[in-house]
């Protein structure tokens, strides 16, 4: 690790001047940004923690959903969600380990957009809003390929408002070694329809599946899902599954989380 | 009521209280006055030519004291293989020199080229990547697959070496026209192909060293991870720096795990020596996991053929395999015994089979070394072995469990010699069949079976009958099959004045425990509390000259060594009471830590007798030295042979291919058992890693030689949720008949007979799923290959 300054700001307002200066980066949980650090592989000159900022912190209800505050860790939200919102809890709950979830942000999450990270497939599926310090971006916008997002240099995820469906629910198969999700598949039913959003599998991040939501919305149950097929030309292929294993497990994942959300 | 002290209780392990409370002393947490840090230069290449390394830049940074390259060592002793192998036709092994840091070429990603010492760890690490970016190094074509490194004498890691052969070994080479005719003349012949996958240590602690000199008394230290401290200065004194023994002392403190890789010497702990000589400061160095990854010596990596010819209803009549294993870039100190005497020997397994042939091609390549990881050479035969059998079994439709039967050994055929050059001396392979039969209730299997397909679940029971050769080894023995050292162990027992005792062992526990079992053992003959025996161990400056800790012998050699300095004591010990109570020696008995003359009341304790040695007032000073001291060496007269049978239960998840393992049974024949718990201990940890090897592990690396999983986002362990409640038992036991103690070994046991237990249950869950064109899966057996498998 090399040699960096620190900053604390309470507002999110100095933590908006303190990120324009040369060299400086949001801090949120640490996760990721630190043992890239620690390798060398990110030097910024100033990080600036976004988790002393009261109004970063917390979940609750609101006007359009569940408001989650972007420095929430994933243990919080796995604890206060569950009474509103209890697929999105689950996720939380089963991201890394004890101290990965008391530590790791959901704007943490969104802000970096690992292609297996767990939050987008939420964020995705249950089409919720991504609120910054300049604007509101609909998730169907924010999401724009491998660690790529709509935010522009220096600008803050403050919260996200996730809408909650009436039924939904979260199935992830953990990569064997990283714990990431190989696949992981996140379907929410609303009045108005189905959302199926897969993270893991895709090449290009996090993506909707459609076909399977124009199924799902005629019929919700697993077996509307026989006929579809995933094509493995717009999966990822590495060390741990073909493309057409990921193409597989979309399919059976997605069937299985119908199944879960009952 | 189990005994709860001395020998065959389950004492509670001593050194955990340190451990579990923080309070070990690993070499990482030594700080010394006026340290520096070493941080290596490591190639980004596989293979490459050093074609110049500018130090200045980096010489000139901040707090920068040193800067070496290869050329530093040029001169110097290359790092041996510690045994010599002859290829078929007679010649030796292509041995090619191992420098302390690459001179010329470099041969694998994270081959050590140069080294900063620095004030700090950050200024050594930023001068490091200044002589990364100084130094000009030339790729050349990556040899990374072993057929294609044999095939082509164009390309080399070792320039010498043209086909890029270590040897080409034959087992046993006079017999191999026999066992051709067998196999040709067998009704049946099952061959398999298979791989077994290439692991990494993933030592909890990574290596660490510290170099010490002292100018004024010209002593160095070498502060250590190493599972064999004497070992390690043998090799760093008499081959590679030239230091002479009496001058280093080399420390094993606390060590984190070792599992094999710090049984080796490696060039930074010469380096690190070598700068704390030139700049009169303490030198240190602690791997980061990285580093670990890329250069701790890896395990396994062989690529089997395995025919078996058999008859029709399952006896095995031959035994043939072709072996082709990886050596990495550089011979590593085991790295040449372990594809050959510790896994050609053992392809007879427990069966009586009358014709074996093993061929074994060890290949250079631009990857990591490898040599001994738990089990050692034993556990790609076990693998080879059970695979192929319960193959015979599907192809000739026969009951898996009968096969085993038919051809295990019988009790009344020991001593037993195999046809490839052991003699077992005892076992009772039905026995430990039967019991893991009874445990894992084999006749329910289908009710269980039924009950996983009500939840998706396909279920499949796979048996692994095993056994090894440990208690490494006997000198005379190993003598001839090449080695270059002795391996017999040493143990001195210091009986103090009042009466406790400290015990300097040759034996390192880097977590076996043997801090509380030596106790146990002495402290039963002595007929003493354990508390007051203390157990010394890591410190050349301390313990005798004893080989150290790996091949599970540190209780079967270094254990015996122990047991016999003691008899020693309690000998002497009559002597002393003989004077003291006016008897003859020969009516003198030793009982419960009483020195008494047989059938009287006249008695002294061990206490009386300790003391009186140390201030001999009454004492045969005219023919007795005082003191109350002995040290015993001991070489093994023979290999010592656990064995045992194992049964795995698997469920597959068809959609997914995910296998997870419901129930492990192990039933295992360790002779006689010091420490009930500690075995347990042992035989959970050799399992967990086995199912680490069958359904997560694998090393990758990419054509170019770029070590794929080289962090634990890509290199799988198992975690305590991919392991079951391990159900075990130690109840079959045939003592050793060599050793006095009659005990076995059990350290590499669950490593050794897990594996194909694993992969034949998964194998037979997809056929009872009607899966059945899946005749094999290499391991690791991981979702996606057993979905590939199924789909394929
Ligand atoms: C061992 C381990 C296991 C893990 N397992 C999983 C898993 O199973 N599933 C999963 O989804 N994730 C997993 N993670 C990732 C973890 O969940 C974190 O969410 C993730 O690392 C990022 O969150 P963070 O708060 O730590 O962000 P940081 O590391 O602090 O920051 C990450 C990036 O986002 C930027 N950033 C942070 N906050 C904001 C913000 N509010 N606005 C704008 N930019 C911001 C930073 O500048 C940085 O570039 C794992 C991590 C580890 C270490």
């Amino acid at each position: 690790m090399h040699n960096f300054d620190f900053a604390k700001p309470s507002t999110i307002a100095d933590a908006a001047r303190a990120l324009a200066a040369e060299g400086a980066q949001a801090l949120s949980g640490g996760q990721t940004l630190i043992p890239t650090m620690k390798q060398r592989l990110a030097a910024p000159s100033v990080l600036v923690s976004l988790t002393g900022i009261k109004e970063m912190q917390g979940v609750c209800l609101g006007e359009g959903g569940l408001h989650v505050g972007a420095a929430t860790p994933h243990a919080v939200v796995a604890k206060e969600a569950r009474a509103h919102y209890p697929a999105l809890a689950d996720l939380a709950g089963g991201i890394g380990d004890p101290s990965v979830r008391s530590r790791g942000t959901i704007g943490g999450s969104i802000a970096n957009n690992d292609p297996a990270a767990c939050y987008p497939s939420a964020v995705l599926a249950s089409g919720a809003t991504v609120v910054t310090n300049k604007r509101r971006i609909a998730a169907d916008d924010y999401f724009q390929g491998l660690f790529t997002t709509a935010l522009e240099a220096g600008e803050i995820v403050t919260s996200v408002i996730f809408p909650i469906p009436q039924k939904a629910a979260y199935v992830k198969f953990n990569q064997p070694a990283s714990r990431f999700a190989l696949t992981g598949v996140f379907v929410a039913k609303f009045a108005s329809g189905v959302r199926v959003a897969v993270t893991g599998a895709g090449n290009d991040g996090v993506f909707r599946w459609a076909e399977a939501e124009r199924a799902l919305s005629a019929d919700f149950s697993a077996s509307a899902l026989s006929g579809l097929s995933v094509d493995p030309a717009g999966m990822n292929s590495d060390l741990h599954g073909s493309a057409e294993y990921r193409a597989n497990l979309v399919k059976v994942l997605t069937g299985r989380a119908v199944t879960a959300a009952g | 009521m189990p005994k709860d002290h001395g020998i065959g209780a389950s004492s509670k392990r001593r050194e955990d209280v340190r451990f579990l409370t923080g309070r070990g002393v690993y070499t990482d947490d030594m700080a010394l006055h006026g340290q520096t840090y070493a941080v290596f230069v490591r190639s980004t290449v596989a293979h490459g030519r050093i074609k110049s390394i500018k130090t200045a830049n980096a010489a000139g940074m901040p707090g920068v004291l040193a800067v070496f390259t290869g050329e530093d060592f040029k001169d110097v002793g290359g790092n041996p293989a510690g045994w010599l192998i002859n290829s078929r036709d007679g010649t030796p092994m292509r041995e090619p020199k191992r420098p302390v840091l690459a001179y010329s070429k470099v041969r694998h990603v994270g081959d050590a080229y140069a080294a900063v010492v620095a004030e700090t760890y950050a200024q050594a690490r930023d001068a490091a990547e200044q002589l990364a970016a100084d130094s000009e190094i030339e790729e050349l074509p990556a040899i990374i697959d072993m057929k294609a490194a044999v095939a082509d004498p164009s390309n080399r890691v070792h320039d010498e070496i043209p086909d890029n052969l270590c040897f080409d070994w034959g087992w046993i080479e006079d017999n191999r026209a026999a066992v051709d005719a067998a196999m040709k003349a067998a009704p049946h012949v099952v061959t398999l192909e298979l791989v077994n996958n290439r692991l990494v240590p993933n030592a909890m602690e990574p290596r660490a060293s510290i170099g010490e000199y002292n100018p004024g008394t010209g002593d160095y230290k070498l502060t250590t991870t190493s599972q064999n401290p004497h070992l390690t200065r043998l090799l760093v004194a008499a081959f590679v720096l030239g230091i002479p023994e009496n001058k280093l002392q080399v420390v094993a403190p606390d060590v984190g795990g070792g599992f094999g890789s710090k049984i080796y010497h490696y060039g930074e702990e010469a380096l690190v020596l070598a700068a704390a000589k030139k700049l009169g400061r303490p030198v240190r160095w602690t791997a980061e996991r990285s580093e670990s990854f890329l250069t701790d010596a890896h395990g396994r990596d062989h690529v089997t053929k395995i025919e078996l010819g058999c008859t029709k209803d399952g006896q095995i009549l031959a035994i043939r395999t072709e072996t082709l294993a990886n050596v990495g870039a550089y011979l590593s100190n085991f790295s040449t015994a372990t594809p050959t005497f510790l896994h050609g020997t053992l392809m007879a397994g427990p069966y009586k089979v009358p014709h074996v042939y093993v061929n074994v091609k060890t290949v250079f390549t631009n990857t990591a070394p490898v040599d001994a990881y738990r089990g050692a050479g034993r556990p790609e035969a076990t693998y080879s072995l059970e695979r192929v059998i319960d193959k015979m079994c599907r192809e000739l439709n026969l009951d898996p469990f009968e096969v085993r039967r038919k051809n295990l050994l019988t009790p009344d055929q020991f001593p037993y010699t195999t046809p490839v050059g052991l003699v077992y001396d005892t076992g009772n392979y039905q026995a430990t069949l039967d019991r893991v039969m009874a445990m894992a209730d084999v006749a329910g299997f289908e009710k269980r079976a039924a009950e996983s397909k009500k939840r998706g679940k396909l279920r499949g029971m796979g048996l692994s009958t095993w056994i090894e050769a440990c208690g490494i080894a006997p000198s005379h023995l190993v003598g001839v099959l090449g080695s270059r050292v002795g391996l017999y162990d040493a143990a001195t027992v210091r009986v103090n004045a009042t009466g406790n005792i400290s015990v300097m062992t040759g034996a390192h526990s880097h977590g076996q425990g043997h801090e509380t079992v030596f106790a146990q053992i002495v402290a039963e003959k002595l007929g003493i509390p354990e508390s007051s025996v203390e157990i010394v161990h890591g410190d050349t400056a301390k313990i005798p000259f004893g080989m150290g800790s790996y091949g599970s012998r540190s209780l079967a050699v270094c254990g015996t060594a122990m047991a016999k300095a003691v008899d020693k004591i309690i000998a002497k010990g009559k002597k002393i009471a003989a004077h003291m109570l006016e008897a003859s020696e020969g009516d003198i008995t030793f009982e419960n830590g009483k020195f008494q003359v047989a059938g009287t009341d006249k008695a002294k304790t061990f206490g009386e007798i300790a003391f009186s040695a140390y201030v001999p007032h009454n004492y045969p000073l005219e023919t007795l030295e005082p003191g109350l001291e002995e040290t015993a060496f001991y070489d093994p007269a023979n290999f010592t042979y656990p064995a045992g049978a194992y049964i795995c239960e698997v469920e597959v998840d068809e959609g997914t291919g995910k296998v997870d393992v419901v129930a492990f049974h192990c039933a295992d024949d360790f002779g006689n058992v010091m420490n009930p718990m500690i075995v347990e201990g042992q035989v959970h940890g050799g399992v967990g890693q086995g199912i680490g090897q069958a359904l997560c592990e694998f090393t990758a690396y990419d054509e170019t030689g770029q070590l794929l999983t080289g962090s634990y986002m890509d290199y799988p362990m198992p975690r305590a949720e991919d392991v079951p409640f391990y159900n075990v038992d130690y109840s079959c036991q045939t003592p050793c008949t060599h050793n006095p103690l009659g005990v076995k070994g059990c350290g590499e046991a669950g490593a050794i007979g897990s594996p194909p237990a694993v992969v034949n249950a998964v194998i037979d869950a997809l056929h009872r799923g009607g899966h059945t064109h899946v005749t094999h899966i290499d391991m690791p057996v991981s979702p996606s290959r057993v979905w590939s498998a199924i789909n394929g």
